[in-house]
């Protein structure tokens, strides 16, 4: 039985894996699922626009919350980067492929690459044992919103109240802002790019309006495949 | 629109991305059961409403999603200092002439912008009754 995979149990908590695989016979289906009938996604890869918008559907989103030092040890042990202390910070992994944010003072989202974070979390319950703590897996709440290209800092300048300029946004921040009247996670992972971490119920919604203020640039909307 | 500093992301945020949640340092009394009907009608809803300083909550609704108290002037608008949750005001009623006197500054040693200044000043000095 696939369930027998996909469940576990640790400590007294009962995680389940959001990824069953190909034979559950489920095919999953990214929050853009509709704007892709309507057209307006396009499979990555194609002419060069100025801004490309690109989504990355079904990674692992976990939310962690807890005392800052514990969750630090446990974090670095199992994904090999360090916790970010300072408020609004955000960590790579050296791959660049899995992050830990700042989110409060008690509360870090932790994204990593889709069917890792089952396997993640158990591993963190283990190493966390009876310390006072909560994961939470918001993959099925969130998707993430990658914006490269040199008109993309242009084209948030237009959507979103927080200023991110050089100094106000630098590589290595991430912040709970306003976009659009929307709520949403901007986060600055390189010196090339910008993420959106939206809700679910959103995702749609914040397509069409970077669709909208991206047209004098030249947008494109992509999806990676999972 | 202000500019509200958030004592938890360290940083001055749009006023959007906040919300207000009234009046800040209510105390819950300790054991309901036995205090008087009036007593726990004024604790659940009655509120201070002082022209002046007042000490407020709010939450950084889009951001840390943290609440945080304010201390604000209600005829200025003027935001005085923002501190975290269990903190003391560095500014009261009693001693905010002082304070203003010398300038203000945030809890944690910022500086703290004013807000829209009224038309006319008289208009908020106190009047003795
Ligand atoms: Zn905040």
């Amino acid at each position: 039985m696939s369930e027998a995979r996909s469940e576990a149990s640790v400590g007294n908590a009962a995680t389940f894996d959001t990824h069953p695989g190909a034979d559950a016979g489920v095919t999953p289906e990214s929050p853009l699922q509709w704007s892709r009938v309507q057209g307006r996604v396009t499979e990555e890869g194609g002419a060069a626009e100025q801004i490309r918008v690109i989504e990355r559907p079904f990674l692992g989103h976990l939310v962690l919350r807890g005392g800052a030092i514990t969750l630090d040890e446990a974090v670095r042990a199992e994904l090999g980067v360090s916790l970010p202390g300072k408020p609004l910070g955000l960590v790579l992994d050296a791959e660049g492929s899995r992050s830990v944010q700042w989110v409060s003072p008690d509360e870090w989202l932790v994204i990593v690459p889709a069917g890792e974070e089952f396997e993640l979390e158990n591993r963190l319950r283990a190493r966390l044992g009876d310390a006072h703590f909560a994961i939470v897996n918001v993959g099925g709440g969130q998707t993430l919103l990658e914006l490269s290209g040199e008109k993309a800092r242009e084209l948030l300048m237009k959507s979103v109240t927080y200023d991110v300029h050089e100094h106000g946004l630098p590589v290595g921040k991430a912040v709970g802002t306003v976009f659009a009247k929307t709520s949403v996670v901007l986060r600055r992972p390189s010196e090339e790019r910008f993420e959106l971490v939206v809700r679910r119920s959103f995702a749609d919604y914040c397509v069409r309006w970077l669709r909208d203020a991206g047209r004098e640039y030249g947008l494109r909307v992509e999806s990676a495949s999972p | 629109m202000f500019h509200i500093f958030c004592p938890y992301c360290q940083e001055y945020r749009e006023e959007e991305e906040f919300h207000p949640s009234g009046q800040a340092h209510l105390i819950r009394p300790a054991d309901p059961a036995s205090v008087s009907d009036e007593e726990w009608g004024d604790y659940l809803f009655f509120r201070d409403n002082p022209r002046g300083i007042h000490h407020e909550m709010w939450v950084h609704r889009l951001g840390c999603r943290k609440f945080f108290n304010i201390t604000r002037d209600t005829a200025t608008y003027e935001i005085l200092e923002t501190y975290r949750m269990g903190e003391q005001p560095s500014i009261t009623a009693a001693n905010a002439e002082v304070r203003r006197e010398q300038g203000v500054q945030t809890a944690d040693g910022g500086w703290q912008t004013v807000g829209a200044q009224p038309e006319n000043s008289r208009l908020n000095e106190e009047t003795p009754s």
